[in-house]
């Protein structure tokens, strides 16, 4: 049912409108250049996969979406305002949300206490953090969102430490899908996950695009690219070397472009 | 085809079985020393006849409430991963500081002030070193803060003691409310504030967090350093007040005071389930550890044991306190992983 999706992609894809850009993003670090150029288009509900071979700077990319790591040169664009990202949260507020592999979930909370982290709602306002929170109200927030995220199977007063991998996973996609307001990356969102979970996750994930939203997903699996993906877009020595429209079967042609053998 | 979705059906019935069981032993772990403090009254009360007494568990009350304070603050900064030994030094330096302040021929009640005052000095020092000083090691941190603070201490007295306690002081830790130590009582009230503000506020979530994984707190945007400062900063608060219980129990100003009261501090937190590893534990679990240590002292002492076995019966129970957190640790890994099978059969 996924399949039908990257089948039926319209061409037309690119005629909606520009949600994210990033134009000529270099990064070096000391002699080691990680960035040398690299642009990226997302469009409107567009799913795109970010490729390439360990290296070709797919991480310093996201990272530079994200506010992590400060660009050289280049500029992004969301909305087609510049954006200018300092910190996670800039990027946050912006409305752009990231789940990375390994930073994940705090493994001694609850599963609606990690939905929320962060974000807790607390009275009296005036008492800042010391003030108190409302464990029926965080349990509503969570209900809300679960249901729609496909989550609602996991108890919300779960530690989250005592789940699989994949149930840890689909929980931190969640908070990230339910608090982005433009656009979602996830970092290789399937690696460590077993084949009935990584289904879920891409099932999660496809559905992306009816809430409005964008998303860049990297991934070293091919079959789960073309699962999910619209379009991808190849990376190679920190510069974008190629893009194709994704449908089944281009799997080993994806492979030749991030190899770099036509 | 049939038996196949039979053999799937019946492993996935041994998974969810043995999940289970380790469940249950997850549980007893953590009700491990409400456990081990019945068993140890139980059996000192039935081995040595005066033990359950109505004198005998005042005393060891009134005595466990200095541990008890040291703890609920030890226990926060072992939350977020990290460990205050100079709190026996800031009972000494307290002491000396209010008996410098105030003197002995007219102790003030102004006093109950400047205990705790003296903490959070001592412990906010702690925090910034370990935070803005980018030093990783706490331990070591302590380590330095615990010479210079005891030889303040010293100078501070000019190495001698001060025979005195203002009266207020004096009732804190010597009275009696309905029959219960007052310093207990206090101590109580505390521990129930300290409940309050870690489980209840956003403050108590995010210092969990913290010690959880520090690395993904940053990254959510938690103000890491302040949370991890604010627990050094109460921890040294709490040992001000241990160093005023001290003081109203001693009835005199001795730069020496408190000396080893960190071993105490970090053994009721380490011995009451809290880990080592950092996010984990409960305030109530640091007052039971407070008080299997008191047992096992006063329980020995009315044994007639002599006194250096009860030292290496508490080194034994701090090991076994850490050997069962790591048993938790992998309870938890298997748990997860049978999740794991679970789901993807």
């Amino acid at each position: 049912m996924n399949t039908a999706s990257s089948e039926s992609l319209p061409n037309g894809v690119s005629d909606k409108r520009l949600v994210l850009s990033v134009r000529d993003a270099r990064k070096a670090y000391g002699f080691v250049t990680a960035l040398a150029g690299a642009s990226l288009d997302l469009h409107e509900g567009e799913i795109v996969a970010l490729l390439g071979d360990n290296g070709a700077g797919k991480s310093t990319l996201i990272k530079a979406i994200t506010g992590i790591v400060t660009l050289d040169s280049g500029a992004i664009e969301l909305d087609s305002r510049p954006l200018r990202l300092r910190s996670p949260a800039d990027a946050r507020a912006s409305g752009i949300e990231t789940v990375f592999q390994d930073l994940a979930v705090f493994d001694n909370l609850t599963v609606s206490d990690n939905f929320l982290i962060g974000r807790e709602q607390t009275w009296p306002r005036w008492l800042g953090p010391l003030g108190f929170l409302s464990a029926g109200q965080e349990q509503k927030q969570w209900r809300e969102h679960a249901s729609a995220l496909s989550v609602s199977h996991v108890s919300p007063s779960q530690e989250i430490g005592l789940m699989s991998g994949g149930q840890r996973q689909a929980v931190a996609v969640a908070r990230a899908v339910a608090f982005a307001r433009r656009v979602v990356i996830l970092d290789e969102p399937t690696a460590a996950l077993g084949v009935r979970e990584s289904d879920e996750i891409l099932t999660m994930v496809r559905r992306l695009p009816e809430r409005g939203l964008s998303v860049i997903i990297v991934s070293h699996n091919m079959d789960h690219v073309v699962r999910v993906a619209d379009r991808a877009v190849v990376m190679r020595q920190g510069r974008s070397v190629g893009e194709m429209t994704v449908r089944q079967g281009v799997q080993k042609d994806l492979v030749a472009m991030i190899m770099g053998v036509t | 085809m049939e038996t196949q979705a039979g053999i799937a059906g019946k492993s996935s019935d041994t998974v969810t079985g043995r999940r289970d069981s380790l469940s249950v032993l997850l549980w007893l772990l953590q009700a491990g020393p409400i456990i081990i403090l019945v068993t140890l009254v139980v059996a000192f009360g039935l081995l040595a006849p005066h033990f359950i007494s109505v004198r005998n568990l005042q005393n060891l009350l009134a005595q466990s409430a200095i541990v008890c304070a040291l703890g609920l603050g030890q226990f926060l900064v072992i939350l977020v991963r990290g460990v205050d030994v100079s709190v026996g030094s800031v009972i000494a330096l307290s002491v000396v500081t209010v008996a410098a302040v105030t003197g002995v021929d007219q102790p003030t009640s102004f006093a109950l002030v400047i205990y705790p005052l003296v903490g959070l000095v001592v412990g906010l020092i702690n925090g910034l070193l370990i935070v803005k000083g980018g030093i990783p090691q706490p331990l070591v941190v302590t380590v330095a803060m615990l010479g210079i603070v005891a030889g303040v201490a010293l100078l501070i007295s000019g190495g001698n003691t001060l025979v005195g306690v203002s009266p207020a002081v004096h009732w804190l830790a010597n009275g009696k409310v309905l029959g219960i130590p007052a310093g207990a009582l206090m101590v109580l009230i505390l521990a129930g504030l300290f409940w309050l503000m870690l489980r209840r506020t956003q403050w108590g979530r995010w210092l969990y967090a913290v010690g959880g994984n520090p690395d993904v707190a940053q990254w959510v945007g938690l103000p890491r350093d302040t949370l991890i400062m604010s627990a050094y900063a109460i921890c040294g608060t709490t040992a001000g007040i241990a160093g005023m219980l001290y003081h109203g129990r001693t009835g005199s100003a001795s730069p020496l005071s408190g000396i080893g009261y960190e071993l105490d501090a970090i053994t009721a937190v380490v011995v009451g389930g809290a880990s080592l590893f950092g996010g984990r534990g409960s305030i109530t679990n640091v007052l039971f550890g407070a008080l299997i240590i008191a047992t096992i002292r006063s329980g020995l002492q009315q044994l007639d044991v002599s006194p250096f076995w009860s030292s290496v019966a508490i080194g034994i129970g701090i090991l076994v306190a850490l050997e069962l957190d790591v048993l938790r640790k992998h309870i938890e890994n298997r748990i997860r992983t049978l999740r794991a099978r679970q789901v993807n059969q």
